[in-house]
């Protein structure tokens, strides 16, 4: 009806005025003193009893609490994490990179328990300066050696330093995002709080028994 | 005596905090009132149509995301639809259908934007822009579910998606889409009543229906001039034919018309993804990579699909010469074409209106220069 | 010396202290006298300057606040949390933002009239001062009670709008100009509406003095004068240029406007004096409308005062974040066509009622206050209508029935129907002109 809308405007504005703000502050959240309390584990009473200066400090609006982001297990982050021994240089993320930033250099001759002879990595650079996170690289490797990561705070002066070099891959903390990697899924593998170490477990398939390892590789020969 | 008056001529932009990306107008004013425009685009221009010329049929999806960047999926869904076509492909049923849910997500993010920088231009100091961001994030929230990236997507595959939806994904689904009902129903609370908005917006750069069809002009624009044209209904792709939805229309033909149409529409993707939902089977998203190999050539020749994007038709024309990439491809970006009656919606009108107008079109400058 | 200065208690306190001048002091009670005897004139300049001081200072204190405040309160309104960052509770931040626009570059443009240029920021800083001069913050808390308080406001506030057109002519720009002729237009507008709106508490209060106005206030006068507060407030948010009427502004139009030029802190000034504004106006709302430091005993009359002060600022904040921005055509009429009036029958109304009743008591206001607020809803309502509102249609079209129709038919070796245009009421349709709006008069 003409008339009213202004103030049912009014009224929106006002009923959103005190909703809890939906801002996410991110790295660390500002508390009061009920949160600081909290995130230190205490009932407030004795928080300021325990902690004068901190509850000061709480009060003043000075506190925070370090915040971790919300995001999806499939967030394709940078950190590539990356398992060289799954790895056969076979070139197929270079190939498939749309802007062809993947660098591989290989040499033949490496001995893998699970897959025999096969080529070592000898460059495997990625200029993640560049990438666009689109994640094509990690579907189009076959062995699951390559996987997006869960990270996105790599800022630096250099863009040289956005290189990421094979050394750099294989220290990085394995932190798997499940883009394209549904075996992730099906475990409910949680990126944000585990760590993938052992690459058997980052593949499609079962780790196979040492048994299994032995027959095909040492006693088939 | 008469005062000696002078028309001035201003340039907007192509820094201008209205002008919707880098877009440049040039202006002339008598008083208040706009005597001539001068639309001057390309600041945004990145050859993606040239790029896709050097890429294979499945990295061109990364350049599709950043064509409209305000509706990503949407461009995916087109520029796949027009893949399948040009090479024959069978997509999947559950792919289509998760594709469908995404590009009306998508519809409705878009429209939120829409109307909400609609609502900035007309002076609101950010508020309802917010608010209708506030609806997008969560929106974005479920792409992230989906594909692992809230912008650049690169959702859809050749004959499908990348991959299922993950399982905590129909839940959020559920509950969003009774968010954005919501969210609709308080921008239409703030707003729809509004005597300020209704007397910005009404009766302001009214276009005849006669004139936006003559000039290829699609989307809630024309819709907003009482046309019934709606690819979704005209010439169902994917399985909009086994969908009910109201198509959306006013005859006003005026910036309140086209926000209205954006409103609703809205609201009817909500209905649309309803329907999705209960329709879609359990089933591969993709085809086996021996139906569709990762390396796809299509036969010689050409193809043109045009969807019902979120702000017109959307169409890609692809040429095959038979090689892994495409010889030529072409996007009609309905915003570039949306843009052709500037002028008539422009001239003659106020300053105070000339932002609401263009920003009326709803138009995406990734989309306009590509 | 002249004593008549000494009635305000400020002024006595630090004047007193310092000279202890007999004539003026002592005969109210009060003479400390730090400076010998035939100083006195010293002791003015002292006093003044404290004052000045004191006045300049709090008075960009109470900005670096409001700006916190207002940034605050605008995230809140948009569901943020706004600065919160530095310093407790984001309270350093505006301190930030002036260390940040002190030591940015000070651009002139090439073609600018220098001297007006610089000048043009001293000229919107000087009035925005001035207004503070004559408001009473609490008891015997003012610079100068004068006479003329509410003519001087008046005048005073009009010079900013000069400082306006200074600032966009000098710096040859023609955003600026456009932004500028929007200025003084919306002041010629407003500044009518604004002064008669303020013609019935003058009446009623029978001074133009502040203090006096204060004094008459056994009732706030938002009571009685519910026209007046209406008018005056639009009125007073188009001349600060604030939401819904930021036309000289227009972010989203002219971008910044006339300040399109100024950088560093020329801008800043402008900035602060911006806000010295709106709350030089929330404070003159304060005194006369909402009884100004009155209120209740035992709280001291400068809380009374802040409190309202910042209910008067919530408004203002609350009308920026929810109102969309009026075209020039649109606040020009409602100015001339919609405030005018209503000021006018506000004037009549009241001056009928004092005839029937002089010397309004509190009973007698309160009787007033009965009368006038079925008079205020009934002539707002009619000129709403009268401004033309009927004009709305706000029922939507059913979306069902297409509205145009367009024949379908098949294209041969195409899968897409086609649409050929067979529209029965076409020609009635294009023929209304893009610019309709025009003719029917900004709807
Ligand atoms: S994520 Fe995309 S751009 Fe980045 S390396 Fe992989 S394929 Fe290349
Ligand atoms: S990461 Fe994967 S695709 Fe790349 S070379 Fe290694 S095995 Fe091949």
């Amino acid at each position: 009806m003409i008339g009213l809308g202004l103030p049912r405007g009014f009224l929106v504005t006002l009923k959103n005025f005190v909703r809890a703000p939906v801002t996410v502050q991110y790295p660390d959240r500002h508390v009061g003193l009920f949160g600081a309390a909290k995130e230190a584990g205490m009932n407030p009473f004795r928080f300021v009893v325990k902690r004068p200066v901190d509850s000061i400090k709480a009060i003043a609006g000075l506190a925070t609490v370090p915040v971790a982001l919300e995001q999806s297990p499939r967030f394709r982050g940078n950190e590539f994490t990356f398992y060289e021994d799954r790895c056969t240089a076979c070139a197929s993320c270079a190939k498939y990179c749309p802007l062809g930033i993947i660098e591989i250099v290989s040499v033949p001759g490496k001995i893998d328990a699970q897959e025999g002879e096969s080529y070592k990595l000898e460059v495997f650079d990625i200029d993640i300066g560049r990438c666009m996170f689109c994640g094509l690289c990690v579907e189009a490797c076959p062995y699951d050696a390559l996987h997006m990561g869960t990270k996105f705070e790599r800022s630096t002066y250099v863009r040289d330093e956005l290189i990421v070099t094979l050394d750099e891959l294989n220290a990085a903390e394995k932190k798997p995002s499940s883009f394209y990697r549904p075996q992730f899924e099906e475990n409910a593998f949680d990126p944000y709080t585990e760590t993938v170490d052992d690459h058997y477990d980052a593949g499609r398939h079962e780790r196979p028994s040492d048994e299994d390892l032995k027959k095909k590789w040492v006693d088939e020969r | 005596m008469a005062i000696k008056t002078q028309p001035v001529t201003v340039n907007l932009g192509p820094q201008h905090p209205s002008t919707h990306g880098v877009f440049r107008l040039r202006v002339m004013f008598d008083g208040e009132e706009i005597v001539d425009v001068e639309p001057v685009f390309g600041y945004l221009h990145r050859g993606s149509e040239k790029l896709a010329e050097e890429r294979t049929y499945t990295q061109i999806v990364t350049l599709t995301d950043r064509m409209d960047y305000v509706s990503p999926m949407l461009n995916n869904q087109a520029y796949m639809l027009a893949v399948e076509k040009l090479a024959g492909i069978e997509p999947t049923q559950r792919g289509v259908w998760l594709r469908m849910i995404a590009a009306e997500l998508q519809r409705i993010a878009s429209h939120l934007v829409a109307t909400g920088f609609l609502l900035q231009d007309l002076g609101a100091l950010g508020t309802p822009l917010i608010y209708a961001m506030r609806e997008r994030e969560n929106i974005l929230d479920l792409f992230e579910m989906l594909c692992g990236a809230r912008i650049t997507n690169s959702y859809l595959r050749p004959g499908g998606v990348f991959m299922d939806a993950p399982t905590g994904f129909w839940l959020a689904l559920d509950r969003e889409l009774v968010d954005i009902v919501n969210t609709l129903d308080e921008l239409e609370e703030y707003l729809s009543g509004n005597e300020i908005v209704f007397s910005r917006t009404k009766g302001t750069a009214v276009l005849a229906p006669e004139l936006l069809i003559n000039a290829s002009i699609t989307g809630p624009m024309l819709r907003a001039s009482g046309v019934d044209w709606d690819l979704r209904h005209r010439n169902p792709y994917d399985y909009y034919d086994r969908i009910e939805f109201k198509r959306i229309l006013h005859t006003a033909s005026d910036n309140y018309a086209r926000y209205w149409v954006r409103v609703q529409e809205a609201r009817e993707s909500v209905n649309i993804i309803r329907q999705c939902v209960a329709q879609i089977e359990p089933g591969p998203v993709r085809p086996s990579f021996d139906d569709v190999p990762r390396l796809i050539r299509p036969p010689k020749g050409d193809a043109y699909v045009a969807i019902e994007g979120s702000k017109g038709e959307l169409g890609f024309y692809l040429v095959s010469d038979g090689g892994i990439a495409p010889y030529r491809m072409h996007v009609r970006a309905p915003s570039l074409i949306n843009l052709t009656l500037l002028r008539d919606m422009l001239i003659g009108g106020l300053f105070g209106d000339l932002f609401v107008s263009f920003g009326s079109v709803d138009l995406n400058m990734g989309e306009v220069d590509r | 010396m002249d004593p008549a200065f000494l009635d305000n208690s400020l002024w006595r306190n630090i004047y007193c202290n310092l000279a202890g001048d007999s004539a003026g002091c002592a005969a109210r009670e009060y003479s400390a006298g730090m400076l010998p005897t035939g100083m006195e004139w010293l002791a003015f300049a002292l006093a003044a300057a404290a004052i000045i001081g004191l006045f300049v200072n709090g008075v960009l204190g109470g900005v670096i606040v409001l700006i916190w405040g207002e940034r605050r309160l605008f995230g809140r309104f948009q569901t943020r949390t706004g600065p919160n960052r530095w310093g407790p509770f984001g309270l350093l931040t505006p301190v930030a933002d002036a260390i940040k626009t002190m030591f940015k570059e000070d651009v002139v443009p090439k073609d600018a009239d220098r001297i007006l240029f610089n000048l043009a920021p001293v000229m919107i800083a000087a009035p925005a001062l001035l207004v503070f001069s004559v408001i009473p913050f609490g008891v015997g808390t003012y610079v100068a009670d004068l006479n003329v308080g509410v003519l001087f406001i008046m005048a005073v506030t009009s010079l900013t709008t000069l400082a306006v057109l200074t600032a966009a002519w000098s710096s040859g720009n023609r955003i600026a100009i456009l932004s500028a002729f929007r200025s003084v237009a919306l002041l010629i507008s407003y500044e009518i509406p604004m002064a008669l709106a303020l013609v019935g508490v003058i009446m009623l209060a029978g001074s133009m003095s502040l203090g006096q106005i204060i004094g008459a206030q056994s009732i706030p006068f938002i009571l009685v004068q519910p026209l007046a507060v209406f008018v005056f407030f639009i009125a007073a948010m188009a001349e600060m240029a604030r939401a819904p009427f930021d036309l000289t502004e227009a972010e989203s139009e002219l971008a910044a406007g006339y300040l399109n030029d100024y950088a560093s802190m020329k801008f800043g000034i402008f900035f602060l004096a911006e806000f010295m504004a709106e709350i030089s106006t929330s404070a003159i709302i304060t005194v006369l409308f909402l009884s100004g430091w009155r209120g209740w005993e035992p709280v001291p009359s400068h809380l009374w005062f802040g409190a309202k002060l910042i209910l008067v600022l919530f408004v203002i904040i609350w009308f920026r974040m929810t109102l969309p921005r009026l075209r020039i055509d649109q606040v020009l009429k409602l100015a001339w066509k919609g405030l005018f009036e209503l000021t006018l029958i506000n004037i009549i109304v009241t001056a009928v009622l004092i005839a029937i009743w002089p010397e309004p008591t509190t009973t007698r206001l309160w009787i007033m206050a009965a009368v006038n607020w079925p008079v205020a809803i009934i002539s707002i309502w009619a000129v709403s209508k009268l401004l033309g509102t009927s004009g709305y249609d706000d029922t939507e079209p059913d979306s069902d029935a297409p509205v145009y129709p367009v024949a379908t038919e098949q294209i041969p070796g195409s899968a897409v129907h086609i649409s050929g245009v067979t529209g029965p009421d076409t020609q009635a349709r294009i023929s209304s002109p893009a610019n309709s709006h025009i003719e029917q008069g900004g709807n």
